[in-house]
């Protein structure tokens, strides 16, 4: 299975330009999934992979080939797409032979092919089936299945699940991350749904304005963010990012807010220290939060904050306290939460070595 | 013990007559008869002798019903020179129809698809221009179609004929089809190419397959508007090549001594009848055809 290799790829639509010399490795046999919101390139630079569209310049390689002088067919992808793109008039198993019409096989080829996908995705009694007479699920499993018999070298999901329920859209996720650690093949997954990315990758890249903002593992996107704007859009709850200022006082570095609360610096892991005074955004995570004041090991900070509202999600509840003229979402037990009212005042701590500080003017991490 | 209760009904008022759909029964009402009586007088004046005409009673039954003048009009009639009734002309029309639809539907259902589903270099103007060209008046390039014509060496045949309703027919049957085919989900024409790539097969093996409510559409108006044309055939036709349209246009005009309003009708209601037997066969799935926009996955 090769690896596919992006190298300073521009495209323009007419004057708009949507990749502006973006480069991207997706090492053999990885999951990447491009993640990012509605209109930051990310199915535009799938479709330029797999050649539905051109690149305006820069080179596309697969393996050791250029393929971006190639057609469609001939850059050896396979690619299932959102809205499943079953041809309507043909059964499910005409649809799984048309995938390999481009191929030149031997009939019992082509045979042992199509029998194989259908074992493997168990579409065996759908066979003779039009798509019209199948579910949502059944019709996602055989776009897989049409992309699988041409035991492509590189796989691409355009949103593939976005259109499921959300049951649906949990076991078909469990499958798709099943079948590429058996069969192992090189996917570029794009999505928008941080959830898929998470579980499903082996390295994210986080895409906005046409421009990659971080690649990494999901662990690293999550925990060290690159960025703000990685920050703010990876997680669920989303991040508490704090504005305030970069101080010293006696050789202790803080973090000063607004109102005058600080939390002391000394355990974070600065990357680059900034200059005094500087703004910065202080990010926090709501899961991080220990709602305890009784103990509080070394490297945490803790304050008394007034809680304005208590939110339950289901399997958790989000507890929404005032902090420097703003307000933190702090995540609780659902039986802690139940107890807590508006008004009251809870004991919170957060470890300072899983802050986040970001540089205000940059955007970038400290 | 239990009682069962009744059922609880809720039982509705029916519907009155109100004055809407007074006022549209008596439009429908009013354009049928606007219809039916011509067509009333068509049909019983064709079955009646030439006697009973005469006689002015336009709208009586038949006294005598009678298939002579249909029999007459068919093998008979002379248009021209020639008296061999309405027959040569149908098979003129049926030769014509035949390679006019064929090239005519063919033609337009692959331009229209790659203009549709592939990128082709200046198919926005080339739609616009065909967009022009669908309103351009055939009376305006007669002329300079029968020197083409006449230059190509075909003037006078049924080659011609077919040929000028192939190409007049172009422009809107190619933007009708584009439009269907503008429905198709794109992702499924991207699928085929990444799984085929090749125009050709794509066209036949999914395309086409999908074509069939609006090949209903256009078969049923190009039969019509080819079998009921008049000024093409009797333009780009000889003598001996023209369709039925003409011939019978020849036989009612120019009949000498008395007008045989019998056999006129008669011949009238033959070059007719193919369309609406179309129709009736096809009628349903024409419905179908335009109603149906999207093409469902």
């Amino acid at each position: 299975m090769p690896r596919v290799t992006f190298e300073h790829i521009v495209k323009r639509f007419g004057a708009v330009t949507v990749l502006d010399g973006l480069n991207l490795t997706v090492e053999d046999g990885d999951f990447l999934v491009l993640l990012g919101p509605s209109g930051c390139g990310k199915t535009t630079l799938l479709n330029l992979l797999a050649g539905l569209l051109d690149v305006t310049s820069g080179r596309i390689m697969i393996g050791d080939r250029d393929v971006t002088e190639l057609d469609p067919k001939d850059r050896g992808l396979a690619m299932v797409f959102q809205s499943y793109a079953l041809y309507p008039t043909k059964t499910v198993e005409g649809n799984l032979r048309f995938g390999l019409s481009a191929r030149k096989l031997p009939r019992d080829e082509v045979e042992a092919r199509v029998k194989w996908a259908s074992d493997l995705l168990q579409i065996g009694p759908l066979m003779g089936r039009k798509p019209a007479e199948l579910s949502g699920g059944q019709r996602q499993r055989v776009a897989i299945g049409r992309a699988l018999v041409k035991h492509a070298d590189v796989l691409l999901f355009d949103e593939p699940l976005s259109n499921l329920d959300a049951k649906l859209r949990t076991e078909m996720r469990l499958e798709i991350k099943k079948l590429h650690d058996t069969l192992k093949p090189t996917v570029v997954y794009v999505t928008h749904d941080q959830i898929e990315a998470m579980t499903m990758a082996t390295h994210i890249a986080i895409m906005s304005g046409g421009a990659i903002q971080q690649f990494g593992t999901p662990d690293e996107v999550y925990e060290h963010p690159a960025n703000l704007f990685v920050a703010g859009f990876i997680g669920s709850p989303a991040m508490n990012l704090t504005p305030g200022r970069y101080v010293t006082a006696g050789g202790t570095p803080y973090a000063e807010f607004p109102d005058g609360a600080r939390i002391d610096l000394t355990a974070y892991p600065f990357a680059t220290s900034p200059v005094e005074g500087a703004a910065i955004a202080v990010g926090m995570r709501p899961e991080h939060f220990v709602l305890d004041r009784a103990q509080v090991p070394p490297g945490h900070t803790a304050f008394d904050l007034t809680v304005r509202m208590v939110e339950r999600t289901g399997s958790d509840a989000l507890i929404a306290v005032s902090f420097a003229n703003d307000q933190l979402f702090v995540r609780a037990e659902p039986d802690r939460a139940a107890k807590t009212r508006a008004g009251e005042t809870v004991p919170v701590q957060y470890p300072t070595a899983k802050l986040n500080l970001f540089d205000a003017q940059s955007g970038r991490r400290l | 013990m239990t009682v069962d209760a009744p059922p609880v009904m809720f039982p509705r008022k029916p519907k009155r007559i109100t004055g809407k759909s007074i006022a549209v029964l008596t439009l429908l009402t009013m354009s049928a008869l606007f219809f039916c009586i011509p067509l009333y007088v068509l049909v019983v004046t064709s079955f009646k002798d030439m006697d009973q005409i005469r006689d002015g009673a336009m709208f009586a039954m038949p006294t005598t019903w009678s298939l002579e003048a249909w029999r007459f009009a068919w093998f008979e009639a002379c248009s021209g020179l020639s008296c061999d009734g309405l027959q040569a002309g149908f098979w003129n029309s049926v030769v014509i129809l035949a390679p006019s639809l064929v090239a005519s539907i063919t033609l337009s259902m692959i331009t229209g698809y790659a203009l549709a589903l592939w990128e082709v270099r200046w198919s926005g103007p080339f739609l616009f221009l065909l967009f022009l060209c669908a309103f351009v008046p055939f009376q305006i390039i007669m002329y300079p179609l029968i020197r083409l014509t006449v230059q190509m060496g075909i003037y006078g045949s049924i080659t011609a004929i077919a040929f000028v309703h192939t190409v007049l027919a172009m422009p809107v049957l190619t933007l009708i089809f584009r439009n269907y085919y503008k429905d198709i989900p794109p992702e499924l024409i991207k699928a085929a190419i990444m799984d085929s790539g090749s125009f050709w097969r794509i066209f036949v093996e999914i395309i086409l397959p999908m074509s069939g409510n609006i090949l209903i559409v256009v078969l049923i108006m190009q039969i019509t508007s080819i079998w009921n044309d008049y000024l093409i055939g009797v333009t780009f036709g000889g003598l001996g090549t023209s369709p039925m349209t003409v011939h019978l246009a020849n036989m009612v005009t120019v009949s000498t001594g008395t007008v045989s309003y019998n056999v006129n009708m008669a011949a009238a209601l033959l070059t007719a009848i193919p369309p609406l037997v179309i129709y009736f066969v096809l009628g349903k799935f024409f419905v179908q055809g335009i109603a149906a926009g999207a093409i469902k996955g």
